[in-house]
């Protein structure tokens, strides 16, 4: 079944981003909905690119058109809704390039941007980078000198191909493979955007470097593609925010993200995906970990109509380390299904998954996770905790584990629980003159507490604020 | 002539549509400290939770006045706000809130106005050494984890910030031992003032050896048999339930089923 989300239904979710400016918005160039390798080729030629990128677009949308739709354990959901490749633009940009002055970037979308409250962390220097998205294009990059200096390159991919061919051609590709599923073939042929960021060997990069995405198109397709590479016994923590304007039509977001985190590196990715209930949200990201590296997800998924993201690391060097923690929250009409896939090659490796999902209403989320241990994989540890909190009756919660261990030695932990917000709890609140709404906020921010003190502090000021919208009305 | 606080007359109560209490009346006055004992069962608990509003205690007869006004039809919150205070017997935990944001939050719904950091931080340092309790308890998620003393301590804690005219206090001595009894009681007589109503639930006469009530009602089958000072409850110590159960009719056999349920 379809559920259309119209304006109205969006507004008194309280979705503050609904907001559209299309009666500004002048498209340099966009191509003819749909897709066929007419236009594939067109957005190669576009963007003035190298043979090989061309061909390997052409190749991925060959792997697209052979690929079914996600079936089985990894495409539970996507069958239930009626999603028209055909009635998407696949390529549109507002701005000929990104530039590096804000003050160089269309005005209208300079309000769009503004609106969002960026670049105002960029001017009180609570992030070392930004980039901003608007569409299939990077609209603003910039980053701090001196990192610049010690080698830190942060800029658009697309810029990457052109600048930096050697790094991107060594990595672009090789984690998630266009034949990996439908829409990583998808993006790989139509991919525009995203960021790649690369950090030379023992450069910490001390506060994050931020992305954002924003989908201002009806009908629009948004298919970044970001590549990180960590080198050995680098850090940084890459932080992205994703909005879009209500329609009454679809918008597909189709990203890949692919990380490299080297020997004793670290590599944070955090993500607050707050996208309009209109977006299909349909993402793939991988991560691979050598010898003593950390890669961490937290990824905190509120809006969009269907998400299905399964973050993933895979721990290729002895103690390596991987982290997902995943914060879902589905309200009316949504379905919400992530999760996380670890997958342990190297001995000593270990892996913690963490996830917390709230359903309201007609809201659904499902945790859906794999969890598998290759031969040789001796001594490694994982951990898996799902969590979900329903807020009425109708709401709904699955979990879906997939465990494959094919090693004796090795250290398994699963816990799962669904709860209600108690009527014992929302009492004992009200007792001490709380009223019922403000004691189901309270109940639900305590919930997702673990996940949202992980974040930077404004991200976590931000979503604490997101949650309490989505709560207005909830109850009462 | 003494300020009334509360009235309670002719209150039945059903819990899933089984009558629990079966006509209770009580007055209770500023200044006064009234225990309400009885045997498991007789309904002490569901006096507690029906006064403070719970969803599940459905009022189906009587009236209860608090400062004059019919509060059967209020909220638990705004009965909060009214100076209402429950200290509950099995405090529930809220996980991920922490003491000290819940505390500010509920100080602020109960007077309905801001209030200032510094007046907040005073006040919870104050009771906190009142109770002995350590400043980190502060910092801990709501009832997340404590023993049986901390929660109750933790009761009494709220009680001081929130500063009721009304407390009922809900078996606050019921899985404490000695010196936890004595600290709780001490905080409780510490934060008893001339305007402050007390309702003691208590199974146990120990509780009244440090807060001393001037009136002890025995409940029995959610009625109260007979009201006195605070020699009955001596009595009741020397005696148990028994005697003043079969004065009024009952067996012993039925105080001794009341244990059980």
């Amino acid at each position: 079944m379809v559920t259309k989300i119209t304006p109205e239904i969006a507004e008194k979710d309280g979705y503050k981003f609904g907001f559209n400016d299309n009666a500004r918005a002048t498209y340099k160039y966009r191509t003819e909905k749909g897709l066929s390798e007419a236009i594939v080729r067109e957005i190669s030629q576009v963007k003035n690119e190298p043979q090989w990128m061309t061909d390997f677009r052409v190749k991925s949308y060959h792997h697209f058109l052979e690929k079914p739709m996600p079936t089985g354990f990894w495409g539970g959901s996507i069958q239930n809704y009626a999603l028209d490749f055909n009635d998407i633009y696949y390529y549109a940009r507002a701005s000929d390039r990104p530039e590096q002055e804000w003050s160089d970037v269309p005005e209208y979308i300079k309000d769009t941007f503004e609106k969002l409250g960026i670049p105002e962390a960029e001017r009180q220097s609570l992030i070392a980078g930004v980039g901003a998205q608007y569409d299939s294009e990077v609209v603003y990059h910039s980053i701090r000198e001196d990192l610049e200096k010690l080698g830190v390159i942060f800029v658009d991919t697309d810029t990457a191909v052109r600048d930096y061919p050697e790094i991107v051609r060594k990595y672009f590709g090789t984690i998630v493979p266009p034949a990996d599923n439908k829409f990583a073939a998808l993006n790989s042929a139509v991919w525009s955007g995203g960021s790649f960021v690369y950090v030379p060997a023992g450069v910490k990069v001390d506060i994050p470097l931020q992305a954002y995405f924003r989908i201002n198109k009806e009908n629009m397709g948004q298919f970044e593609r970001t590549l990180i590479v960590a080198e050995e016994g680098s850090y940084v923590h890459y932080v992205e925010g994703c909005t879009a304007p209500t329609y009454s039509t679809d918008s597909l977001h189709s990203a890949v993200v692919e990380i490299v985190v080297q020997k004793g590196a670290r590599v944070r990715y955090t993500t607050i995906q707050n996208w309009s209930t209109n977006v299909y949200n349909l993402v793939t990201k991988r991560a691979v970990a050598y010898e003593d590296a950390v890669m961490e997800w937290v990824d905190g998924n509120l809006g969009s109509r269907l998400t299905m993201k399964y973050p993933s690391v895979y721990l290729m060097g002895p103690r390596a380390h991987g982290e997902v923690l995943s914060l879902a929250m589905a309200s009316d009409g949504q379905h919400q299904d992530a999760g996380a896939k670890m997958v342990h090659v190297a001995p000593d490796t270990t892996s913690t998954i963490i996830s917390k999902s709230v359903s309201r209403g007609t809201g659904r989320t499902s945790y859906r996770g794999a969890l598998r241990v290759e031969q040789g994989a001796l001594h490694s540890k994982a951990t898996v905790r799902c969590d979900a909190l329903l807020l009425d009756e109708k709401s709904r919660s699955d979990t879906y584990p997939l465990m494959e261990i094919n090693e004796d030695q090795v250290n398994i932990g699963h816990e799962a629980s669904v709860s209600k917000v108690g009527e014992d709890q929302l009492f004992y609140l009200q007792s001490r003159g709380i009223t019922e709404v403000e004691a189901t906020k309270m109940i639900v921010n305590g919930f997702v507490e673990p996940i949202v003190k992980e974040l930077p502090m404004e991200y976590a000021v931000e979503l604490n604020r997101l949650i309490e919208l989505q709560m207005e009305g909830a109850v009462g | 002539m003494a300020e009334e606080l509360l009235r309670i007359r002719g209150l039945t109560v059903a819990v899933e549509g089984k009558q629990i209490l079966n006509g209770v009346d009580l007055t209770i006055n500023r200044g006064e400290v009234h225990a309400i004992m009885g045997p498991n069962g007789s309904g002490k608990s569901t006096l507690a939770n029906a006064l403070m509003g719970h969803p599940r205690y459905a009022v189906t007869a009587g009236e209860v006045r608090f400062k004059g006004e019919n509060i059967l039809g209020l909220a638990p919150d705004v009965r909060a706000q009214r100076g209402m205070f429950l200290a509950f017997q099995y405090p529930t935990s809220i996980p991920g809130v922490t003491m000290v944001n819940f505390l500010r939050q509920a100080m602020k719904a109960v007077r309905q106005e801001d209030v200032p950091v510094r007046e907040f931080r005073e006040k919870l340092l104050a009771t906190l050494k009142l109770l002995k309790m350590d400043e980190q308890f502060a910092r801990r998620y709501v009832n997340e984890g404590f023993s049986g003393g901390e929660k109750k301590r933790a009761e009494v804690l709220q009680m001081g910030i929130l500063d009721p005219d009304l407390a009922i206090l809900d078996e606050t001595d019921s899985g404490l031992d000695i010196d936890a009894l004595r600290t709780v009681a001490e905080g409780v007589n510490a934060l008893t003032t001339p305007k402050l109503g007390v309702v003691l639930i208590t199974h146990y006469q120990r509780l009244l050896n440090y807060i001393k009530p001037q009136f002890v009602h025995i409940l029995y089958q959610g009625r109260i048999l007979e009201s006195g000072g605070p020699e009955m409850a001596l009595m009741l110590e020397a005696e148990g339930y028994d005697p003043i159960i079969a004065k009024y009719g009952g067996t012993p056999e039925l105080a001794a089923a009341g244990e059980k349920a």
